[in-house]
């Protein structure tokens, strides 16, 4: 397929796996490592900066005619600030426990370098269906990685999923995996295996291009 | 190879080979290591032989697991993963769950080795990666000490050695302090000949001081560790736990007590010593030396635990590269600092 046109799905798939916010970027770290200490946690973040992720990127696409160049980044901030607002007082209301167990990581959404990095790199210069494809992907592919890492931390951590108990009550919890150290662990583990994951497809698609011009 | 003439020889340097190779220094380790470790089997009784063998297993088998096929001879053969794994094992608590014991060999060799490049590229000493990453991971299982075992139960293996894998650990053995324990909570000392010969509790292999001792001087003798290290480790220890027990000799440890208790020979002759992850220069080796013994008293005095060995050589073994970067001699003797010829 040429690539002049961008296609609506393209820019959907590449935010789950071939750009991925956080196995391809690493990008917005610091959520990353911060709440996956569970499952639950994870999502949750998840969830809300998906939310603040998707409404701004499709205001942004919007708006972008009527934003100065000059002030742009500052502009992007207050839009993302907005929907973060918004996104920590619902939280507050509707799940005040899993609020107060993220803490100061729902306003720190707003310095999540990924959400900004979209806005910058893709939102402003794109068509809005384009730009709503292309959060939605990321936004996606962010929450996969925030519910892979929690649940790896809360499995062995803990020896649950989403709060269910999988090793019944003689579990020996791996202490450092809830902790810091454990995040860092537990992601550079994952870094590496979705890494030797995509070496191994990559090996795969020249084997097969050698193939098809040995075939033609 | 066979000259017809050995007046005319002609092959490119170096002319002068020193006969050592890895497995070699490898194999003088575990000789090293045998009284020690023959000893701590004794005291600890057949759970500890149990422990040790866990943690080899998990180290030779991740090693194999994770190299490519055609290096695995070669790099199994000389042995360093055994090493490892003994090391690991033997400052391991002797009651410690078996399927620790072999997580603690996988992650040794996985996280403090392969993940760098293999042999001769981690930056930390792999054994002590292990034992960090268990007692980060399994607190109260790594800081549960048996009483040693007479000869009479030699054969009674603890049931928490063999705890299903995952599964939490039932203590029931009698369980004591360590010296060091004892010092920390308690202010109470332990004989010093105890120490010496290793009468008890602690990790497997760090309870008999002066066979620890005699493996050190064999390997310093035999030229496979830079003998620069253990003697400026001890005498920091020496050094600085004097000037403590000078200020306050109720409080504070003495020096003899400093240096038999705990972790600190094996580490000392065992551990800081690792070619790979210690320094390369003579100067170097001083300040590697030096830094871990002070680090070691201050962990231990006024730190939350009672022992800081393995922490105070991670740290050093962190500080290796800087420390490698600031002692390079001078090219000829003179000059620029550096070889590059950059401003350092």
């Amino acid at each position: 397929m040429p690539k002049t046109q961008p296609d609506a799905y393209q820019e959907f798939f590449k935010g789950l796996w071939r750009e991925n916010p956080v196995f391809a970027q690493v990008l917005g770290m610091c959520p990353m490592l911060a709440v996956t200490n569970s499952a639950v946690n994870g999502m949750a973040m998840g969830l809300a900066t998906f939310f603040v992720l998707v409404a701004s990127s499709l205001l942004v696409a919007l708006l972008k005619r009527w934003i100065p160049r000059q002030v742009r980044i500052s502009s992007f901030i207050i839009i993302i600030a907005t929907f973060v607002t918004v996104t920590d007082y619902s939280l507050q209301a509707l799940v005040p426990a899993i609020h107060k167990e993220l803490g100061a990581f729902i306003p720190l959404i707003v310095a999540n370098c990924l959400i900004l990095g979209r806005q910058e790199a893709f939102a402003s210069r794109q068509p809005a269906r384009l730009a709503l494809m292309d959060a939605l992907g990321m936004a996606t592919g962010f929450l996969f990685a925030l519910v892979a890492l929690g649940s790896v931390r809360e499995i062995l951590g803990e020896g649950a999923l989403f709060g269910v108990d999988l090793f019944g009550p003689n579990f020996e919890p791996w202490v450092i995996m809830i902790l810091p150290p454990g995040g860092f662990l537990t992601l550079g583990l994952l870094l590496l295996f979705f890494s030797w994951l995509a070496e191994r497809r990559q090996k795969l698609a020249e084997r097969l291009a050698e193939m098809e011009v040995e075939g033609s | 190879m066979k000259h017809r003439d050995p007046k005319l020889l002609v092959q490119p340097g170096p002319l002068l080979k020193q006969p050592l190779t890895t497995s070699m220094a490898m194999r003088d380790v575990l000789i090293a290591l045998a009284p020690a470790t023959l000893a701590g089997i004794w005291m600890f009784g057949l759970g500890a032989l149990l422990v040790l063998l866990a943690c080899i297993g998990g180290a030779v088998l991740t090693e194999w697991a994770f190299l490519p096929a055609d290096e695995r001879r070669d790099q199994l053969g000389n042995g360093s993963a055994l090493v490892t794994g003994l090391l690991l094992g033997l400052t391991l608590p002797p009651a410690l769950p078996l399927w620790m014991a072999f997580l603690g060999g996988v992650v040794s060799i996985g996280l403090g080795k392969i993940i760098w490049g293999g042999l001769g590229y981690n930056l930390f000493n792999p054994a002590l990666v292990g034992r960090a990453f268990l007692l980060a991971a399994f607190p109260v299982a790594m800081t549960t000490w048996s009483a040693q075992t007479g000869s009479a139960d030699f054969f009674q293996v603890p049931a928490s050695n063999l705890a299903a894998p995952l599964m939490h650990v039932d203590y029931d053995g009698v369980t004591s302090a360590t010296p060091l324990g004892l010092m920390k909570f308690q202010q109470e000392s332990t004989a010093l000949w105890d120490l010496m010969i290793g009468k008890t509790s602690g990790c497997i292999g760090e309870t008999s001081g002066l066979l620890l001792i005699l493996g050190g001087l064999f390997l310093a003798f035999r030229r496979d560790l830079d003998w620069r290290i253990p003697v400026s480790i001890l005498a920091a220890v020496a050094a600085f736990s004097s000037l403590l027990f000078l200020i306050d000799a109720e409080r504070y440890p003495g020096p003899l007590f400093s240096i038999f208790s705990g972790g600190l020979l094996i580490g000392a002759f065992y551990m800081a010593t690792d070619p790979v992850s210690s320094p390369l220069t003579p100067r170097g080796a001083w300040i590697f030396g030096i830094g871990i013994g002070l680090l070691v008293v201050l962990i231990r005095v006024f730190g939350g635990f009672p022992e800081g060995v393995m922490y105070a050589i991670l740290l050093m073994n962190a500080a290796t590269p800087l420390i490698d970067r600031y002692t390079q001699p001078r090219v000829f003797g003179k000059g620029l600092k550096s070889p590059q010829g950059g401003q350092e």
